[in-house]
């Protein structure tokens, strides 16, 4: 099964360069879409058969893995392995790209080069999918740095007027992020002699001095701090996302982001737990601010991609207050929050991008009535925004409540305050989606909603929200689809930091 | 008695019988460049093959002193001139980057336009051997002497070389710079060697290695280390780091593009391995010395340049400004010898083999680089970076080389080699304890990205003619001159499109799969 593993990624990486080479635009595409799904299957397929080795040892237990050495001179091993903790992010990735793939196939006309586009979309999968299942340290951070130049381009070159300038910003924080990963990254490799994950949990830090661990998770919280992205480093993600093509948009909230909290888990937490202890209180407490802030400025915003793009900075926030509790619970929460704010937002940004399209403009003032011109178009957007605000049943709920249990869970004042200000942070989350329902759907139509020509909802439409649509009820009904395979890989977890 | 191995001297017999091979061919067909460019290339691809052979054979040693006290002391300690396994892999170094330059050379040797004289084929080939030859002599030499010599030979040439550009006042005030700022660092580095002879009584590498670790006073006197700083400072001319690094931007833009090319990455080259050779085999005892002031110029140079290079709107320029902030890393590994704990023998020798890893690296990324710009301009210098607008649209393969080149140098995948050239320096800095020099390396990385982002998104942006067309919503086209560079690359580019020559699509296609290459199995 671990040929699966290989599959995940070079089935993009050869649907991105026969996209590339393929002259014909619409061949081209429909190969690199292929590639997509292949890749979406091989993905599921990874799920079954699992096997539960490694011994009762190992904080990380993958179900299938396959372990070559590439680089000796540099510990380099190309260590790959699919666990509970990266099999949902793994899937969510390969789904989401394949709509992305099919949306472009039907938005060809108006973006061109579609071909291209595709073929960048898998290069930024195979730097996804790599980052979740690289077991080993040099490994992760390489394919941490693939997602970026290819972003870079999607945003650059598919972006709105303003792209260039966004597209560089978003590149150089990222970079500034990761070459503080590779410094910290290199940092333990060096002293604790082994850049293997596995090795590297089950050794509990222990190989690590205590300081050698405050100055490594200082550098990697700080590059994933960027990425997820954190209070105060998060003013790259409104202007990217602003700027950013729809699926574009899609990718970056819907995963890219979670490349952020995924290694903070896996690689801050799991391999440095006497620090990520000590400083768990500084996370805690930017995360709770990321929540309000972005709470806040949400409510000012003008902007339909813009608010989209604030409100993640607040579901992130709450997904970090996850991790920052240290519990079984949180990193639960953490977990399914990802999920739930990848298909949740994904869906939202699409729905964006269908509004912008109709209307061209994203202006919430120039909005409103879409609910009379086009109810369906409406129904789907008001489901998505309540699903956002974590309606329980609906996927959002589970991890922004669960957030807050475990906050409280710890029984410490700093953690019970913390919990409050998150709950209030989840009720003014609330409150800016239904401000923004309520200017985009309802009251009387405005001129630019007036002027929309096809107010149906178009079949390629369909086909890429509905699978989001379900997920979103699926995951907020049935929780346990994603709890069930992560509550091992997380009670070890749990268990290495609460030593 | 002076014991002679001419084998040991092969590889620089046959680099010197190069230049006489490129002289006689120019006189037997004069001005054709076939024939002439044939026969260098020939001789070059013979260094490589005569270094080769001697390198896999025992290591031996010329122009050696007979050994004191009747002792047969080993080859390395008492000859000027040892042909060991690293002096081969140097040699063969130069005379590979000789050859990927003769290859590049093709269009500037080509008769182009009556206002673009083409560059004399003869000259140009002998002076080009003639400077292979100095740097093959450089990687076999083991006394200071020899060192400079060498050094010396691999720059005079290029005075030459880049005043070659006839009628063109860039090229001789960019020879003119060169030369100067070449005479003063090399007589700085000259009067560093006189200096350090005064004080330990040797010439010998090991020589002044045994004199300064045996005599603590002889390590602690100020002179021996204005010597070291003085020394080092001169060499550091070489790689175009800090202090005289401002001669490079010029003399690049001056220079023939090959030459440039050539001067980026053999003279580079050159300058690297004489600083490793000093400061590791003979300043080995020296190092709290010699540490502290790689580090600082390491330091420095990156940082300066990388900051300058943003503001560059000329090609050459830039990838000049690129070249000296890559020097900067090349050197980064050596600044760990500053600290104590980089001093041991593994810190030593992880520092050294970074440097290397590195300089190769660096070298074919920037022969790709250089490579490009030469298959995409012909015989016409760099231009303005504005007249490679939508290069990838009209020359897709070229234009993917040149991308990759360039993300390959901002040490980013998919230049893998690239990225592992920025891990491979900074666990050696790491590994040293030296961990403000790898994150001073990975701020200028970030800085670094932001010029080559800039060159990216031009070369994969929309050609002029679609530009021009387009302003309007892709209002951010409209900012730029357009309507210069469109004029420009409109008469420029087709001159040089459809006749590329075959050795420089060889060279350059050459030079990107190895780095390809070397960047999936370092």
């Amino acid at each position: 099964m671990s040929w699966l593993l290989v599959a995940v990624l070079a089935l993009p990486a050869l649907g991105a360069l026969a996209a590339t080479l393929i002259r014909a635009e619409r061949a081209g595409q429909a190969v690199g879409t292929l590639a997509a799904a292949l890749a979406f299957l091989a993905s599921l397929a990874l799920g079954l058969r699992r096997a539960q080795g490694g011994g009762p040892c190992c904080a990380i237990r993958p179900w299938h893995q396959l372990d070559y050495s590439w680089v000796p001179g540099l510990d380099l091993r190309f260590h790959l392995g699919v666990d509970g903790i990266s099999y949902p992010l793994l899937v969510l990735t390969t789904l989401l790209t394949l709509l992305c793939c099919l949306y472009t196939l039907w938005r060809v006309e108006d973006l061109g080069r579609g071909r291209l586009l595709i073929a960048l979309l898998l290069a930024v999968e195979i730097g996804i999918a790599g980052t979740f299942l690289a077991l080993d340290l040099v490994l992760f951070f390489i394919f941490f740095e693939v997602v970026l130049l290819p972003m870079y381009a999607v945003i650059a070159f598919w972006g709105g007027p303003d792209r260039r300038r966004a597209a560089l910003k978003f590149v150089l924080y990222t970079l500034f992020g990761s070459v503080l990963l590779l410094v910290g990254v290199v940092l333990i490799v060096v002293r604790a002699g082994t850049g293997d994950l596995v090795a590297l949990s089950a050794g509990r830090g222990a190989a690590l001095s205590s300081g050698t661990q405050l100055a490594a998770f200082t550098l990697l919280g700080l590059a994933f701090a960027v990425k997820s992205p954190l209070w105060p480093l998060h003013t790259w993600l409104p202007d990217a996302h602003t700027e950013a093509p729809t699926v574009g948009s899609v990718v970056l909230a819907g995963v890219l982001l979670k490349m952020g909290t995924y290694g903070l888990l896996r690689v801050a937490v799991g391999t440095l737990p006497d620090a990520a202890r000590r400083l768990s209180g500084v996370l805690g407490v930017l995360a709770v601010a990321a929540i309000l802030v972005g709470a806040l400025v949400c409510l000012a915003q003008t902007e339909l991609k813009r608010l989209i793009a604030y409100s993640s900075v607040g579901h992130m926030g709450f997904v970090l207050l996850g991790i920052a509790t240290m519990t079984a619970t949180g990193f639960t929460a953490a977990l399914v929050g990802n999920v739930a704010h990848g298909i949740i937002t994904g869906l939202l940004f699409l729905l964006a991008g269908a509004v912008k399209h109709r209307t061209n403009t994203g202006d919430l003032a120039d909005l409103g009535g879409l609910r009379e011109r086009s109810p369906a178009l409406a129904g789907v957007l008001g489901f998505a925004a309540l699903a956002s605000l974590g309606l329980p049943g609906l996927a959002g709920f589970w991890g922004e409540a669960f957030a807050v249990v475990a906050s409280l869970g710890r029984h410490q004042a700093l953690w019970t305050v913390l919990a409050v200000l998150a709950a209030i942070g989840g009720a003014l989350t609330a409150a800016y989606f239904l401000r923004m329902l309520r200017r985009v759907t309802h009251g009387p139509a405005s001129a630019a909603v007036a002027g929309i020509d096809a107010p149906g909802v178009r079949g390629a439409e369909i086909v890429t929200w509905s699978p989001l649509v379900g997920l979103a009820l699926a995951v907020g009904l049935v929780p346990t689809l994603v709890l069930a395979v992560a509550s091992t890989p997380v009670q070890a977890l749990a268990s290495v930091v609460g030593r | 008695m002076t014991r002679i191995d001419n084998i040991a001297l092969l590889p620089a017999y046959v680099a010197a019988g190069t230049a006489v091979l490129a002289f006689l061919a120019d006189m037997v067909a004069p001005g054709r460049r076939g024939p002439i460019m044939g026969m260098t290339a020939l001789g070059a691809a013979g260094t490589a093959v005569a270094a080769w052979l001697v390198g896999t054979g025992a290591t031996r040693g010329s122009f050696c002193a007979p050994a004191g006290g009747g002792v047969a002391a080993s080859p390395t300690a008492t000859c000027s001139l040892v042909a060991d396994r690293s002096g081969a892999l140097i040699a063969v170094l130069f005379a590979l980057l000789t050859l990927g330059v003769v290859g590049l050379s093709a269009p500037a040797l080509r008769s182009g336009r009556p206002d673009r004289p083409p560059l004399p084929a003869g000259e140009y080939c002998f002076l080009l051997a003639c400077s292979m030859t100095g740097g093959v002599v450089l990687g076999y030499s083991h006394d200071l002497i020899t060192l400079l010599v060498s050094v010396e030979t691999l720059t005079l040439p290029l005075y030459g070389l880049v005043a070659l550009r006839r009628r063109s006042i860039a090229s001789a005030e960019g020879a003119m710079v060169f030369f100067v700022v070449s005479v003063v660092s090399g007589a700085v580095a000259l009067l560093g060697a006189a200096l350090l002879y005064a004080v330990t009584g040797a010439l010998y590498f090991d020589g002044i290695a045994a004199a300064l670790a045996g005599s603590a006073r002889a390590r602690d006197l100020p002179l021996t280390h204005v010597a070291v700083v003085l020394l080092l400072g001169g060499l550091a001319f070489k790689v175009a780091a800090v202090p005289f690094h401002a001669w490079a931007p010029a003399t690049y833009d001056g220079a023939p593009t090959p030459v440039a090319a050539y001067l980026s990455t053999a003279s580079k080259v050159g300058g690297v391995i004489a600083i490793l050779y000093v400061s590791v085999r003979a300043l080995g005892p020296s190092l709290p010395v010699a540490g502290p002031v790689l580090a600082a110029v390491a330091v420095l140079t990156m940082t300066i340049a990388n900051l300058v290079a943003l503001r560059q709107d000329r090609m050459v320029r830039l990838l000049a400004w690129s070249s000296v902030a890559q020097a900067g890393y090349i050197l980064a590994p050596l600044g760990v010898f500053a600290l104590a704990g980089g001093r041991t023998a593994g810190a030593v020798r992880e520092a050294v083999a970074a440097t290397i890893a590195y300089t190769v690296f660096y070298v074919v990324l920037e022969l790709a680089a250089f490579g490009s710009v030469i298959a995409w301009r012909g015989a016409a210098d760099g231009g303005r970076i504005a007249d490679y607008r939508g290069l990838a649209r009209r020359a897709p393969w070229l234009g993917a080389a040149f991308v990759l080149a360039l993300v390959g140098l901002a040490g980013l995948p998919p230049g893998l080699a690239g990225l592992f050239a920025k891990i491979v320096i900074i666990r050696a800095a790491g590994a040293g304890g030296a961990w403000w020099l790898a994150i001073v390396i990975a701020v200028n990385a970030v800085i670094g990205l932001a010029y080559y982002a800039r060159v990216v998104a031009v070369l994969l942006g929309p050609t002029p003619d679609a530009a021009a067309g387009a302003v309007g919503p892709g209002g951010d086209v409209a900012g730029d001159p357009v309507g210069a560079g469109a004029g420009r690359a409109g008469d420029a580019a087709p001159v040089a499109r459809g006749r590329t020559a075959p050795s420089v699509v060889v060279a350059l296609a050459v030079v990107t799969v190895l780095g390809l290459v070397i960047g999936f199995a370092p």
